[in-house]
């Protein structure tokens, strides 16, 4: 019998392919018939190469620059990834998605915004600061805190440095080791907290990063008295179905690609498995 | 519905019947045990068992299932949704597992409706039995609530000595009885024979749980940092056994494979366990629950706890499975007992 199913993908065609590191590259992706993702910032897709496997990727593009395609970032690092690194542009990927809770933008207008990515959580948080400044208008103050370990690492090199040259948004960026080429910002991520003043009642945070970060970057996020209701953080997990039922991506009792990817640190605070 | 009378030697005719137009699927000895398999001739159908190894969950969701073909030869590949789907009767079905597949359909029916599990929920027909006997020392369906039911069966029996009476859950159950069994409609000695049996089999189930099993939410809200977790994450072997036996366990992994010839990629469903190291580590290396203490936590947390926040209903029906298979010993009656008594 042949009938849908909401674990078969949706073949898309890779349109283009670009490196960004020695481990990322970024994929520009089109669904049939020129049709759009329809995500919000914050949610993912599970992407999948024909008989190698499936793994969740977070959405890179913002909405507000979809032209009919979506971007994901993407380190090498196990069976699926790697075969979608050798993918060349025109290949073809299963889609399915998008899924899982988002930023919630609405919330977030009007108010200050401290963008705090460390390493590959850029790439989830770059659909929301690329959309939040296609409506630069309507929030306060954006401010960036970027780190990487190396100055290698560096994601969306040419983005960093639009970001950096405005004058509408801070943006700070740091390595944890430089390198002979370096001159910026040397030292993880929390030295960068001091350099910034903010208002916290006013101020929305959203970080992202490998789970030894979170707990670094929320006590200066605390410590600056930015209220917990209003830290959001994206947290990765294991996921086999997207859709809440495969069991993979529980934290105690949330799901992660279901009730989140996208936490408030209030929602996770009592929640012990979460970082 | 009207109480129907089955005797005895109808029940190899109907079986009979049945396997004309369903895949029959009942209790059948395997060794010193049973198990729920397809029935090639009735009279290989054991109504009087115990329990089986695996609950009749193997129909609703198989431990592997074929979800996509992907055709790899065109320009572009396609895409086929597969539902592997048989029109079946389950027959013989204990309450407790009956109890568990209301919860597996909860699971497989939110926000994301599963086609797989729900077409062949729809196609699958269930008889159910009620238990008069306790299958042995370790099965507390009396704590659970699942001792008997009132929903979630087509047609239900009990054993009264020569027949068994019938009570129809669905119109469909109605159907398959005038069509495929000769049943007579029960007289009032028949119901009073019931009413017998079924006072007479309550006082035969004991409490093994010292506490009302609707306290386990609220208990094990405070059980988290509980020695308890430590000293079963040093005996168990993380073997996988206790969920692959539960019947509400319903976790799955989502494999993908190609063909030699390269020509179609499978996209299969398989039963996994949270009990296994890899279950919940992510591609960079990271794993999220690597202690076996934190998974056998989750176990408990998910029966005790976790499925009741979700859907209302606890994740144990008191079957006793995990009990029997596991290799050492770990007793989720002795393990809720010992949280309770230290609470």
């Amino acid at each position: 019998m042949t009938t849908s199913s909401v674990y078969a993908p949706e073949m898309a065609r890779v349109a283009a392919v670009r490196p960004l590191t020695e481990l990322e590259k970024l994929f520009t992706i089109e669904l049939p018939d020129g049709r759009s993702l329809g995500h919000a910032p914050g949610q993912f897709v599970m992407l999948s190469i024909p008989g190698v496997g499936e793994a969740p990727i977070s959405i890179t593009s913002s909405p507000s620059r979809s032209n009919g395609a979506f971007e994901l970032c993407v380190r090498r690092v196990g069976d699926v990834t790697g075969a979608l690194h050798r993918t060349q542009p025109g290949g073809w990927v299963g889609i399915r998605g998008p899924f899982g809770h988002g930023f919630p933008l609405e919330q977030m207008r009007g108010k200050d915004l401290l963008f705090a990515p460390g390493g590959l959580g850029l790439a989830p948080l770059r659909s929301l600061i690329n959309q939040v400044l296609d409506e630069r208008g309507a929030f306060g103050r954006v401010i960036i805190l970027y780190g990487a370990k190396r100055p290698a690492e560096l994601l969306f090199r040419d983005e960093l440095e639009e970001w950096a040259a405005r004058d509408d948004v801070e943006f700070h960026v740091t390595v944890d080791r430089g390198d002979e080429s370096w001159e910026g910002h040397v030292g993880v991520i929390t030295t960068l907290f001091p350099l910034i003043a903010v208002d916290p009642r006013n101020t929305v945070a959203v970080t992202c990063g490998p789970p030894i970060m979170y707990r670094f970057v929320l006590m200066e996020l605390l410590g600056k008295g930015i209220p917990e209701t209003q830290i959001y953080l994206s947290l990765e997990r294991r996921m086999k179905c997207g859709v809440g039922k495969c069991g993979h991506c529980q934290i105690n009792d949330l799901y992660c690609c279901q009730d989140g990817p996208v936490f408030t640190y209030a929602q996770i605070k009592n929640v012990p498995e979460a970082l | 519905m009207r109480l129907r009378i089955l005797p005895k030697e109808e029940i190899p005719r109907m079986v009979q019947a049945l396997m004309a137009d369903y895949q029959v699927v009942g209790p059948k000895a395997k060794g010193p045990k049973f198990v729920f398999e397809p029935v090639a001739d009735p009279s290989e159908m054991r109504l009087d068992y115990n329990i089986t190894i695996l609950s009749p969950k193997v129909v609703l969701q198989p431990p592997g299932e074929r979800v996509a073909t992907i055709r790899l030869e065109g320009k572009a590949p396609q895409v086929e949704p597969v539902v592997e789907v048989e029109p079946t009767v389950i027959f013989g079905a204990h309450t407790c597992d009956l109890h568990a597949i209301r919860l597996l359909d909860r699971a497989f029916s939110d926000e994301y409706p599963d086609g797989h599990y729900l077409e062949r929920r729809r196609q699958t027909l269930i008889i159910s039995v009620e238990c008069l006997e306790p299958c042995d020392e370790h099965s507390f369906c009396k704590d659970m609530g699942a001792l008997t039911v009132d929903e979630g069966y087509d047609l239900h029996l009990t054993d009264i000595g020569e027949a068994y009476t019938v009570h129809v859950g669905t119109e469909a159950g109605e159907a398959v009885l005038e069509r495929y069994a000769a049943a007579r409609a029960a007289t009032d000695a028949d119901v009073r024979r019931l009413n017998q049996v079924l006072s007479a089999k309550w006082p035969r189930f004991t409490h093994r749980l010292d506490f009302d099993a609707a306290e386990l939410p609220a208990m094990l809200a405070t059980a988290y940092e509980h020695p308890i977790w430590a000293e079963l994450g040093e005996r168990c072997l993380a073997c996988g056994s206790c969920t692959n036996i539960c019947p509400t366990c319903y976790c799955f992994n989502v494999l993908d494979s190609i063909a030699l010839t390269q020509t179609e990629a499978v996209r299969t469903r398989r039963w996994d366990s949270c009990q296994l190291d890899e279950f919940a580590r992510v591609a960079g290396g990271e794993n999220f629950r690597e202690a076996r203490a934190a998974r056998q936590r989750h176990r408990f947390f998910r029966k005790g706890k976790y499925l009741y926040e979700r859907f209302g209903t606890l994740g144990c029906v008191g079957c006793g499975r995990c009990i029997r298979t596991c290799l050492v010993h770990i007793n989720i009656v002795e393990v809720f007992n010992t949280i309770h008594s230290s609470a």
